[in-house]
């Protein structure tokens, strides 16, 4: 699967009509900093790229764009599909304005990652196999890709994708790490170990929401946070109690339906592993109810959403009291 | 000019801080912020801080006063600290600039006393830069970022820091650190400098065409239809502004207590939809138009208001921390001059 390929395959959609846009990534300044863009000309589209640094789920931008007259042409990473099942079972998406075309992916870089090595006054990024060559205007650096890549690739759930109209894909052989091995260390830690982690961690919060906003399971269209009407609306953390319940309230929220894409930990500008707190949930919902990936399929009943005699009641296997 | 081995420079640390309270790029969790240094922190001065330095003159919350009900009487008490003295280091040309975009905005009338306060009270010791990064843009704003504009003066060679103090507050911090420091000559500096300054002319954005940002241009600018397609992916997050050292919008709001209101201010967005909603409803309904307001106010309200000084200092903070990329060096390559490429 060439980028040529793909690039043609959005031209030929455009072209004959059957969509109005496209969705896509758009070439920035460097070679690293994409911007998820909507592409509607041929023009447009010499734009275009698709390479290591296409990162962004694309999938929560079509809650705005299938809403518009006219089809959407949205080309999706295994890892963005789950996104755009779950939000297809959520009534967020108009499914009949959409053309998802899967493309592979081979696991993203981490810009941050490749920066935290000490190389600045990047001029390019190349991969070469498992390589990532650096150019710099201080000399070229060579660093190994699985170093640098984004956490959500290093435990990446699956080559495969889960929903398509057509396939441009390939096949990435999967080499994904076990993605509950961190969630397992933070468990194996006592609670005053856990906590100060967790304080180190969110004492780190700006509150400048990008988790929220990025994240394909936050779709409500006025978030609780944001309501003045609410009480409970902030626009900054005051204390440490604050920097920590908006976290854990809104993982609460999209427990269950957090298809673990990522994204929250990617754009977090302190680089706070939020993916975390999302995971443990994951794992304690496959203990309770059984293995559930939500965004593998857009029918099932969600696990908190469906209740059967059979339930675990947590203390059954937590301990505490019921 | 005075200088100290980087080796010894935890003294430095401890002789200040038994003054001061003493604040520098500290790395926690793996990020450097600046945060309150004790023994044992680890002081970074290599890596940009993902906050910026404002924080320390213009806190995320700051109380403001509260109102104590009692019957039928109501208590106003001053929550105001007035702030001790403090230093902090290591604070890049590009960042020290922005105070002075701050203080324009702050100690203009009315003054900003919570502000003034601080100001007054803070040391600030610059910190050349030797190896600025891509995405700098000092230089298109007009910052030298090989002189720090400070109350001392500071630049790093060959495992030494250099220091010269610039102001009385300087002159003061340097005579209590006297018995730590040697003479030095500046022979080592004017170097690094001048190899700074050709290091900047291979940066791609330290040149960045301007010349159409001026206030006879404003509607033009504000009606372009560039803004669309530049704000489109906008998350609508705040972390450009939050990191940004020169934002300095704030809401004030108040917190209900047990028996009263406390009342604050918090840094505010011009990303987030309720940015200066009134009670008569929200001038700027979309994220386009609040997007395009960040910029406009950056490079065209502002200076139009304030000689001709942008509110940017080109720390390029936005450029490396936006979620999608999306920046004010795209912003000003698409709107801002013919030589932008």
């Amino acid at each position: 699967m060439q980028v040529s390929d793909i690039k043609k395959k959005a031209s030929e959609m455009l072209l004959s009509g059957e969509v109005k846009r496209v969705i896509g990534w758009k070439k920035g300044e460097f070679d690293y900093d994409l911007t998820p863009a909507t592409f509607e000309s041929v023009e447009e589209l010499e734009d275009f790229v698709y390479d290591g640094f296409c990162g962004a789920n694309l999938s929560k931008y079509l809650i705005k764009e299938s809403k518009k007259e006219g089809k959407t042409l949205v080309f999706m990473k295994p890892c963005d599909t789950y996104s755009f099942n779950q939000l297809l079972k959520e009534h967020r998406i108009v499914r009949d304005n959409v053309y998802v075309v899967a493309i592979d992916c081979e696991g993203k870089l981490d810009i941050d990652k490749i920066k935290s090595k000490g190389i600045k006054g990047i001029l390019s990024v190349k991969e070469d196999g498992d390589e990532v060559i650096i150019d710099t205007i201080y000399g070229e650096s060579k660093v190994v890709k699985g170093e640098v890549m984004l956490e959500k690739c290093l435990t990446c759930k699956s080559k495969e994708h889960v929903a398509y109209d057509e396939s441009m894909a390939q096949g990435v052989e999967n080499v994904s790490l076990d993605r509950f091995s961190e969630v397992a260390k933070l468990e194996a830690m006592t609670a005053d170990e856990r906590y100060e982690f967790w304080r180190g961690e969110l004492s780190k919060c700006i509150r400048c929401n990008a988790c929220r906003n990025v994240c394909p399971a936050c779709s409500c269209v006025k978030c609780v946070f944001d309501n003045d009407a609410s009480g409970v609306s902030a626009k900054s953390n005051a204390n440490e109690f604050e920097e920590s319940m908006f976290h854990i309230i809104r993982a609460f929220h999209v427990a269950g339906r957090c298809t673990d894409c990522g994204e929250c930990s990617r754009v977090c500008p302190q680089h706070i592993p939020l993916h975390l707190i999302n995971r443990k949930f994951i794992k304690d919902i496959n203990t309770l109810y059984g293995e559930y990936q939500a965004g593998a399929d857009v029918d099932s009943r969600g696990p908190l959403t469906n209740y059967t005699t059979d339930d675990l009641d947590p203390s059954d296997i937590f301990g505490g009291n019921k | 000019m005075k200088k100290i081995s980087l080796s010894n420079i935890s003294k430095l640390y401890e002789v200040i801080s038994r003054e001061y309270d003493l604040y520098a790029p500290i790395k926690k969790a793996g990020k450097v912020n600046f945060a309150k240094w004790t023994d044992g922190e680890e002081v970074v001065f290599n890596a940009q801080t993902v906050r910026s330095p404002k924080d320390m003159f213009f806190p995320q919350t700051m109380d403001l006063y509260s109102l104590k009900m009692q019957g039928k009487t109501v208590e106003v008490i001053d929550d105001r600290s007035e702030t001790a003295p403090f230093v902090v280091f290591g604070v890049k040309p590009c960042d020290c600039k922005s105070f002075e975009v701050l203080d324009r905005v702050f100690l203009a009338e009315p003054v900003d006393t919570y502000y003034q306060n601080r100001r007054e009270a803070g040391i600030i010791v610059g910190l050349g830069c030797s190896a600025p990064s891509e995405s700098c843009m000092c230089a298109s704003f007009g910052v030298d970022n090989t002189e720090p504009v400070a109350d001392v003066k500071s630049y790093i060679v060959d495992g030494e820091m250099y220091l010269d103090a610039i102001t009385d507050k300087g002159e003061k911090l340097l005579s209590l650190i006297a018995g730590l420091l040697v003479d030095a000559d500046s022979t080592k500096v004017d170097e690094q400098k001048a190899k700074t300054k050709e290091i900047n002319k291979k940066l791609p954005l330290q040149n960045l065409d301007m010349t159409r940002f001026t206030a006879d241009n404003l509607n033009e600018i504000f009606n372009e239809e560039e803004w669309e397609g530049l704000s489109e992916a906008c998350l609508a997050c705040g972390t450009c502004t939050y990191v940004c050292p020169t934002c300095q919008c704030y809401d004030i709001r108040d917190f209900k207590t047990n028996d009263g209101v406390k009342r604050f201010r918090c840094w505010d967005s011009c990303m987030y939809s309720d940015f200066t909603k009134m009670s008569a409803g929200q001038p700027r309904n979309t994220q386009m138009q609040r997007f395009r307001q960040r910029f406009m106010h950056k490079l065209v309200y502002f200076p139009a208001n304030n000689d001709g000084m942008y509110s940017c200092v080109g720390c390029g903070r936005c450029a490396t921390k936006c979620p999608i990329s999306m920046n004010i060096a795209k912003v000003i390559k698409k709107l801002g001059g013919k030589h932008n490429d």
